[in-house]
């Protein structure tokens, strides 16, 4: 039994961090708000080149051959920038899917290959998400129908851009035909597929969700240092002070579930339901509550489109809901523990549960 | 990462398991705020001791048997499913134990810890006065050195289970010209001790679970000072360290409690009207897991030499909301039953859970309230400024 990351993981968190900070900044982000693509092909060059999208690559695919809890803490530097490249999307939840196909279907064997050399873009769709985000820039995509998933080439497909309140957030309503020649797989393969894409999907959106929270109540900090009323900073006043160490015990307690999720995903995926459903909750409230607090500890600058707080906190909003909302994954926890064989107890907090 | 327990863990956890179904009492102890159930839980802890369970963490020298924090944990997961007696000696053994065996001289150690292991000497923590409550620099009971003696005078309140305890841990003003956290001193002082009085102070179940403690010239040996003079309240951090930390509240307990609600909520769940009570369920199972969760990570960097600072009182916020939220929940389900005390014809289920919703009422008050901790973690942890 050990619940830590080991010095390597820890290592390469730290350089991919200090990676995001100086790359993505408010500014740039700022910036691709107005581009028509949204997307930067440099920074993700960059990105390639640090081995990122070929991190669940295996191996004999030219990829890193790691796993989603190798990822966990990139996936959560990349909601502390609000990094608007899909990154996560692809290296958590395309690529895996990719990967568990790439044995019988060359098709996926090569996009594997250049995923990890940046050589091609893929998207990825999923039931639980109506939508599909970077739709416009990927050359493939991956798009469910019923227990089917299909593999699409740009040409093949017609997209409707969908505008989101985060002004980062490029997604698209896809219309599509398959046939024999696009499904990759169908019947019971498909549905596991499909259930492993939601929980990698779910594990990804949770922990950018943490790093979203942690960022916000950084720069909360920050500002209620500066702004000062009535002769003194108004971080002082023990009320702000008292919301933004709420916002910390929340994000606090959702990160052991959120590593507990990727440990489980990583070692014994199709028991992961529980553990991922319950990462997403506590990730999605520890974002929301620190999104409601930290535009409180802000009064009207807050409110503004001029403070950075709203790229934060948009995505926030807006990943709560993706990948299943609260609603969803709640739904699972209820099944499950209403369950009379359900495994509850101390005693069963590691290993099968469910 | 590996969140598997190695072969060693679980034959430990199966050596816990068969101990405790072994020796467990029956029927449940009377609660160790009367005084037969005091006795009851001193026995208790004898028994404890003399297989060696008393407190695994500690070294063999001090009846203890060296695990690690993570067996640790196994064995209080162990101990409150077998529903074993609370901890009557608590503050002995989670927060005074620890505290010694980094501060006290090796005769001291010899002295009290041996004797606290073997379940013989009952500790109470003597910290609380009238005027220090939050503010417990504002401590004004005197220990003045007369020779090898020092002499206490003042008043110690709300001082757990010390109408029966043996012994009672304080914090005295050493120096009397000093203020505030200066000139603190850490004593050791037996309640026997001429001059001293307990007076019970019945708490919201009607029984005496603390007491005022009035000092008058009692006079204790200079070796009953626990560090140096002067370094009383850099101790009494160290030991809320622990309270806060991971000794006294174990995740074990909660989800213990968390599983019963569950089994309450589903035996009960077709007439309960509140749709809202089966959310409150589940967030209460995964908060207590999300609680233990996190304490398998603290204990994890722990052992590979890391340490614990004001994240203890992260921990401290979210063990008591939950053990509220926990219990609240409880008593929806229960509903008009809910009221009814445990001797009640119709109570039924309803004894244990109305005690513990009494008690999780103090949880966000003792071992430093909760308004307290939030602005330790925003002062320490997040650093906005002081006021
Ligand atoms: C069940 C129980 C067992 C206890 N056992 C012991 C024991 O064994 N030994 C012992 O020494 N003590 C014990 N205590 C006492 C406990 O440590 C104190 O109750 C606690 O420190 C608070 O002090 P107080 O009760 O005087 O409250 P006060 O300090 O009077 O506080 C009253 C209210 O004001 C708030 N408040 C005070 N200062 C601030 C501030 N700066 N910012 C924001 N809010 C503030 C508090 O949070 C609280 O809500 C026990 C208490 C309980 C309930």
């Amino acid at each position: 039994m050990d619940f830590t990351f080991t010095d390597d993981q820890q290592l390469f968190c730290e350089s991919v961090r200090d990676f995001l900070q100086a790359e993505v900044t408010p500014e740039s982000v700022r910036e691709g708000w107005d581009s028509a693509s949204g997307r930067n092909e440099t920074l993700w060059q960059q990105l390639v080149e640090m081995g990122l999208t070929g991190m669940l690559v295996p191996e004999s695919h030219g990829g890193m051959g790691m796993s989603e809890l190798d990822f966990v803490l990139l996936a959560q530097e990349c909601g502390r920038v609000a990094l608007p490249e899909p990154l996560v999307e692809t290296a958590l939840v395309a690529v895996p899917l990719l990967a568990n196909l790439a044995e019988k279907d060359p098709r996926c064997a090569s996009l594997l290959e250049k995923i990890a050399a940046g050589e091609t873009r893929v998207a990825i769709g999923h039931a639980a998400n109506n939508l599909v985000s970077d739709a416009h820039i990927a050359d493939w995509l991956l798009l469910p129908k019923g227990d089917q998933v299909h593999l699409l080439a740009s040409d093949q497909v017609g997209l409707t851009a969908q505008q989101s309140i985060d002004p980062s957030r490029r997604l698209f309503s896809v219309e599509w035909h398959g046939d024999d020649e696009t499904r990759l797989a169908s019947g019971a393969e498909g549905v596991s597929l499909l259930a492993a894409s939601l929980n990698r999907g779910a594990l990804g959106a949770a922990a950018q969700l943490l790093g979203l929270a942690e960022a916000m109540v950084e720069m909360t900090v920050r500002y209620t240092e500066e702004r000062h009323q009535f002769g003194r900073p108004v971080g002082a006043n023990q009320a702000l002070k008292h919301l933004m160490a709420n916002c910390a015990v929340k994000s606090e307690f959702a990160k052991a579930p959120l590593y507990r999720a990727a440990y489980t995903l990583s070692e014994s995926p199709s028991h992961a339901d529980f553990a991922v459903s319950h990462a997403k909750v506590a990730a999605g409230e520890a974002a929301l509550l620190a999104a409601k607090n930290c535009i409180q500890a802000h009064g009207a600058m807050g409110y503004t489109w001029e403070c950075n707080l709203h790229i934060f906190m948009k995505r926030a909003w807006a990943l709560d809901k993706f990948w299943g909302h609260a609603g969803f994954h709640k739904n699972r926890l209820h099944q499950w523990l209403m369950n009379p064989n359900a495994k509850i107890g101390a005693d069963k907090t590691f290993g099968v549960q469910g | 990462m590996n969140l598997n327990y190695t072969p060693e863990q679980i034959a430990f956890r199966q050596e816990v398991r068969q101990w405790l179904e072994e020796h467990v009492p029956e029927a449940p102890l009377e609660s160790f705020d009367t005084k037969a159930g005091f006795e009851q839980h001193r026995q208790w802890e004898k028994t404890l001791a003399e297989g060696n369970w008393g407190m695994v963490t500690w070294p063999q020298e001090f009846g203890g048997r060296g695990c690690n924090l993570v067996e640790w944990l196994i064995f209080e997961e162990e101990y409150y499913r077998a529903s074993a007696p609370l901890r009557v000696n608590q503050n002995g053994i989670f927060l005074l134990g620890p505290t010694l065996m980094e501060y006290g001289t090796e005769a001291q150690k010899e002295r009290f810890i041996t004797r606290m292991a073997a379940g013989e000497e009952m500790w109470a923590q003597g910290w609380s006065e009238p005027g220090a409550g939050s503010d417990m620099a504002a401590i004004r009971s005197k220990a003045i050195r007369d020779g090898d003696e020092y002499v206490i005078n003042g008043q110690k309140v709300w001082s757990t289970r010390a109408v029966y305890a043996d012994w009672v841990f304080c914090i005295f003003r050493t120096d009397p010209d000093s203020e505030r956290h200066r000139g603190l001193s850490f004593m050791l002082v037996p309640l026997d001790a001429p001059g001293v009085t307990v007076r019970p102070i019945p708490q919201l179940d009607g029984l005496p679970g603390f007491a005022e403690i009035f000092f008058d010239d009692v006079r204790v040996p200079v070796e009953n000072r626990l560090g140096e003079e002067g370094q009383g309240w850099q101790i009494a951090m160290a030991t809320a360290g622990f309270e806060r930390g991971l000794m006294l509240r174990s995740p074990a307990r909660f989800q213990e409690t968390a599983k019963r609600l569950v089994e309450l909520y589903r035996s009960h769940r077709n007439d309960i009207l509140d749709l809202s009570i089966e959310d409150k369920v589940v967030q209460s199972y995964m908060d207590a897991e999300s609680y233990a969760l996190a304490t398998y990570q603290t204990a994890s960097r722990l052992i590979k030499g890391g340490n614990i600072g004001a994240e203890a009182s992260l921990n401290k916020i979210f063990w008591s909301e939950l053990d509220q939220h926990m219990h609240e929940t409880a008593m929806s389900i229960l509903a008009s039953r809910a009221e009814l005390l445990p001797q009640a014809p119709a109570a039924g289920e309803v004894g244990r859970w109305l005690d513990g919703f009494l008690f999780a009422q103090s949880g966000p008050i003792y071992a430093g309230t909760n308004e307290i901790q939030r602005n330790i973690i925003a002062e320490r942890l997040l650093g906005m400024p002081r006021s």
